[in-house]
């Protein structure tokens, strides 16, 4: 039998305001199990704990019910205090009768009542109580990054400076990312590459650091602090070792026919292509899909021209098995297909762009060397229009684009109405906009310096239609201000596309069980006070894979998860949660119900011997719940036929206790 | 009549034991009459010859008992499954409960088995003797002459909706395969669910207020395989052994269709062997009915290793609130 003390919290008027607090404790001191009981201002409070203290040692304690604020509150304060008066911190259940109670309650009959009735709920379940201890777990030192774009560059910087080993994987022939592809960053316009191209190079110089570069992650298996990865490095068909990145190769390629990925398809590259000059690693990856050697056997001029003979057509994929204690998902974004945007006439003229390749087109690094030139006839623009919003804030067109903010495109396109009036006073710029939205350090004086100064002309309202006609576009829009109809014979069309995460995100996910929101990006473990961590424990979040961010917030969220994995790495062991997942063995049916439903693999099966009555051996199917890779959910218990999964601390026994108390 | 006949099968059996393929046989043989064919084992020729019964009582289905006969015999065994039971076997299969290397599944079309209930509202009681050929030729203590029934006038509830005619598992097929049926099996759940809640109330209240708590649905039932049963269990809170009142005696049955709910393959056993004719398969007729409106439909053990979709989760599953909202309905 427990010896269960009650200890009911005022939260100041917070509860006393709608809870007779002093009644609760009398009405509690009459459950079973409950020799003692009492009623204190702020239980939080030293004096309060100290309260807890006390009576443990004078009652001889074996249990406490705290009524006060929600668990996510101040339960790891009350098993602290009961841990130092030396009971064991899962024997101390709290009865949340604030934000369940209190707080949503005005008549204090009413509150009175039902603070009584969590009370027992709570007493009779510290009365199936038993003491829980956690297991530890080792940790490797080496973190993974998944995408070498500027978050995971970010992320694996700052935890290699702390001493950490970092491998950054990343699916393209370099690290860089999206930001490698920009011009100019707002608000401050410094080049994107100026900025960038320092850290690609810090990443690759790391001694801590290494680079998978054109590598997928394959498979992921274990738990934090060990993570077993399987990495695919794709053959490049090129041996990075020896290559110097000099591009002879490049240069003699007869296939030259192939769409340029880096410039958005606006130009062409060759079969075998280093995608930028500033490339990390800077070496030569041949196209299989392009490459006529690889397809039919004929040419071979990269290899005659390779000096460093470091042309290799019969490389094959390597995979590369590691160990990891932590993994940082920098998957990033991608612009959506406007493929289903019909009315912008995106795939009828080859003006109508998106703002992806207009950062190449004015980029000196682009396929027009940073003139801005139509794409159609290589003519200079004279009047642009910028469409915002273009698949973004699309409640109504759910089926085509997204429902959420896209958030960067504001900035970005008041970033390209400016330069392009800076650089071409003479061409005229309009920008239709549903709002503009600029909450960030400094934007908001951007945006007012595009429109007062630049005299770019912001039109809040919808384009409805674009038309080719001869070599102009026709925009007819809608002024929502003047409540006017308009036409625009627009030379270029600028659509701000919706971003969304890369495709490879939802597979990722499913190998790391990390959860997702419907629009493919990854949740993080608390929106507020957990920004940078997955629910899926030693996962982390960095940058837009999490939601739509410009740089400053994807550096900044970076380093975050970089702070959090280095907290992990940093320990020797890790201290499990031991409210978890166990099977009892002799109901377990093997019946593989569990394992299906877990949403993070910790449950496996082995075929165990039994020693039954008669004095045989039996060899049953069970299964076995990793501790370490357990997070408590439950799921397993609830589909388990034969009730032989169980949670501790939360056992099917303890729920029916509260539920029987709640409806005495 | 059974188009393949008891001779086929019983050849066929022998021959498998003579050659060593088999160690065993699960079969049928006969009880004190003819109409309570009972499920057996058979290890030689001679009480095949003897005992092995397949008629239109052949009823039983047999893949639960391979549960623990492959357990425990030696060697492998022949079971033979109509193919209803073939769905049990494969859902079986997928829960890891039947090791499959010790099983040769051999199949056997079913024309549907008879429900001596039926039978015995058209010849009265005292029957002594049911002779299964093209019809049913039913001699009774108190009558002249016997009487002459038609078999797909007395057919058992679960194969009057049977599902299916063709097998989904057997390692060898006796006869010709049928196809999947088209039938109208949940009738009767939509003539229960078109009832005000206080007339289906008084319906289960009739039917489940004569439940005797035997314990034969859970026992004969393919989907309750459990080690120890939750009614067997001091600790789970619902163990019992008689119902002791009226809410006891509805709990039993909720609580065993929830259990079963996304496994159970709708092979119609409880209602079968319940001695007090209650259906209770349309608990879990009603059960499987909701799960197809809500996320499509599924055939428990229609494929091995097959996840229920109460097991599994998809963004585009309704909510639980559209569920009520449309009374059973997908919203």
């Amino acid at each position: 039998m427990q010896r269960i003390g009650v200890f009911v919290c005022w939260c100041g008027s917070n509860i006393a305001g709608t809870v007779d607090v002093r009644a609760v404790a009398e009405a509690l001191s009459r459950e079973p199990g409950v020799v003692f009981s009492c009623d204190y201002q702020y239980m939080c409070s030293k004096t309060g704990q100290d309260m807890i203290k006390d009576a443990v040692r004078e009652h001889k304690l074996t249990g406490i019910v705290v009524c006060s604020c929600s668990p996510r509150m101040h339960e790891q304060t009350f098993r602290k205090t009961a841990a130092a008066a030396g009971l064991n911190p899962y024997m101390v259940e709290i009865a949340n009768i604030r934000e369940q109670c209190s707080w949503v309650h005005k008549d204090m009959i009413v509150g009175t009542e039902k603070a009584i009735i969590l009370g027992r709920a709570a007493v009779a379940k510290v009365n199936l109580n038993s003491p829980l201890t956690p297991g530890e777990s080792p940790v490797t030192k080496r973190a993974l990054v998944i995408g070498g774009g500027i978050a995971g560059i970010q992320t694996a910087l700052d935890i290699a400076d702390a001493g950490f080993k970092v491998d950054i994987v990343e699916k393209k022939p370099t690290i860089g990312g999206k930001m490698a592809q920009l011009d100019k960053t707002f608000p401050t316009l410094d080049c994107a590459a100026c900025i960038l191209t320092p850290k690609m190079v810090d990443a690759a110089q790391h001694e801590n650091i290494r680079i998978f570069s054109y590598s997928e992650v394959e498979e992921v298996r274990g738990f934090v602090g060990n993570f077993d990865v399987k990495i695919k490095k794709k053959a490049r068909y090129v041996n990075e070792d020896i290559c110097t990145g000099c591009g002879a190769c490049v240069d003699k390629c007869p296939m030259k026919k192939v769409p340029n990925e880096f410039n958005l398809g606006m130009d062409m590259r060759r079969a075998i292509y280093i995608p930028f000059a500033q490339a990390v690693p800077k070496v030569a990856t041949i196209d299989p899909s392009a490459c006529n050697m690889l397809k039919n056997g004929k040419c071979g001029v990269c290899q005659k021209v390779c000096t460093a003979g470091a042309i290799d057509y019969t490389q094959k994929d390597e995979y590369i098995d590691e160990k990891y204690g932590a993994i940082v998902v920098a998957t990033g974004y991608d612009p959506i297909s406007l493929e289903k945007f019909d009315e912008y006439a995106y795939n009828q003229s080859k003006d109508v762009i998106t703002s992806l390749e207009f950062e190449r087109l004015t980029n000196a690094a682009g396929p027009t060397a940073g003139k801005l030139l139509r794409p159609s006839d290589g003519r200079h623009p004279e009047k642009i229009v910028f469409v915002q919003c273009v698949g973004s804030r699309c409640a109504s067109c759910a089926e085509k684009g997204k429902e959420y903010c896209s958030k960067i495109c504001c900035m970005y396109t008041a970033k390209h109405a400016m330069l392009t009036r800076d650089k071409y006073p003479d061409t005229e710029v309009y920008v239709f906009y549903i709002d503009v939205r600029t909450p960030g350090k400094s934007f908001d004086e951007f945006y007012r310096r595009a429109v007062e100064e630049y005299g770019v002309k912001y039109i809040k309202g919808t384009v409805g239609k674009v038309v080719p006609e001869g070599d102009k576009l026709l925009v007819q829009a809608a002024d929502l201000l003047t409540n006017t109809q308009m036409h625009i014979d627009a030379d270029l069309v600028v659509l701000a596309a919706a971003i969304e995460p890369d495709k490879s995100a939802r597979s990722l996910a499913t190998m790391l069980t990390a959860s997702m929101d419907t629009n493919d990006f990854f949740t993080e473990a608390h929106p507020k006070l957990r920004p940078v961590e997955s629910p899926t424990a030693g996962v982390f979040l960095s940058g837009a894979c999490q939601g739509p961010k410009d740089i400053p917030e994807t550096v900044s969220q970076a380093g975050a998860a970089a702070s959090k994995v280095i907290g992990l790495l940093a320990k020797d062991k890790l201290i499990g949660n031991p409210c978890v997942a166990s099977s009892n063995e002799l109901m377990c049916n093997g019946c593989s119900s569990c394992e299906r439903v877990c949403p993070y693999g910790a449950i496996t099966y082995e075929n165990k011997e039994f020693r039954m009555p008669d004095r045989t051996v039996k060899v049953r199917r069970v299964a076995r719940v990793n501790p370490a890779v357990c997070q408590g959910c439950g799921c397993c218990t609830v589909t388990c036929p034969s009730g032989a999964m169980d949670l501790r601390g939360f056992e099917n026994s303890q729920i029916m206790a509260e539920v029987d108390a709640i409806c005495k | 009549m059974q188009k393949v006949t008891r001779d086929i099968l019983v050849k066929r059996a022998s021959e498998l034991l003579a050659d060593g393929t088999v160690s065993s046989v699960l079969g049928w043989k006969a009880g004190e009459f003819d109409y309570d064919v009972t499920p057996a084992t058979f290890t030689d020729t001679e009480s095949l010859e003897k005992g092995f019964v397949w008629s239109d009582f052949s009823a039983a289905n047999l893949s639960k008992y391979l549960v623990s006969k492959t357990k425990s015999a030696e060697g492998r065994i022949l079971v033979f499954l109509k193919p209803c039971d073939t769905y049990s076997f494969n859902q079986l299969l997928t829960e890891h409960r039947i090791d499959r290397e010790k099983v040769y599944a051999v199949g056997v079309p079913c024309e549907g088995m008879a429900d001596i209930n039926k039978i015995r509202s058209i010849c009265g009681d005292g029957i002594i003797k049911i002779d299964c050929g093209e019809k049913l030729t039913v001699e009774t203590l108190y009558a002249d002459e016997p009487f002459v029934v038609e078999p797909s006038e007395v057919l058992l509830e679960k194969c009057e909706s049977c599902k299916s005619k063709k097998h989904v598992a057997y390692d060898e097929l006796l006869g010709e395969e049928g196809e999947v049926v088209d039938s109208s099996r949940f009738s009767e759940v939509e003539r229960l669910e078109a009832m005000s809640a206080d007339e289906r109330f008084e319906f289960w209240q009739g039917e489940l207020s004569r439940c005797i708590r035997c314990n034969a649905c859970r026992d004969a039932c393919p989907a309750c395989t459990c080690e120890v049963c939750v009614f067997n269990n001091p600790a789970s809170g619902v163990e019992t052994k008689a119902p002791s009142d009226s809410f006891e005696e509805k709990m039993f049955h909720i609580i065993r269709a929830f259990h079963v709910a996304g496994r159970c393959t709708d092979c119609g056993e409880c209602s079968r062997v319940c001695p007090q004719n209650i259906p209770l398969h349309l608990l879990n007729r009603k059960l499987i009915k909701d799960m197809n409106e809500s996320y499509g439909t599924y055939q428990a053990g229609e494929t091995v290793g097959a996840s229920s979709p109460l097991t599994e989760y998809t963004l585009g599953d309704p909510e639980a609130g559209d569920v009520l909202e449309g009374g059973g309905k997908n919203a």
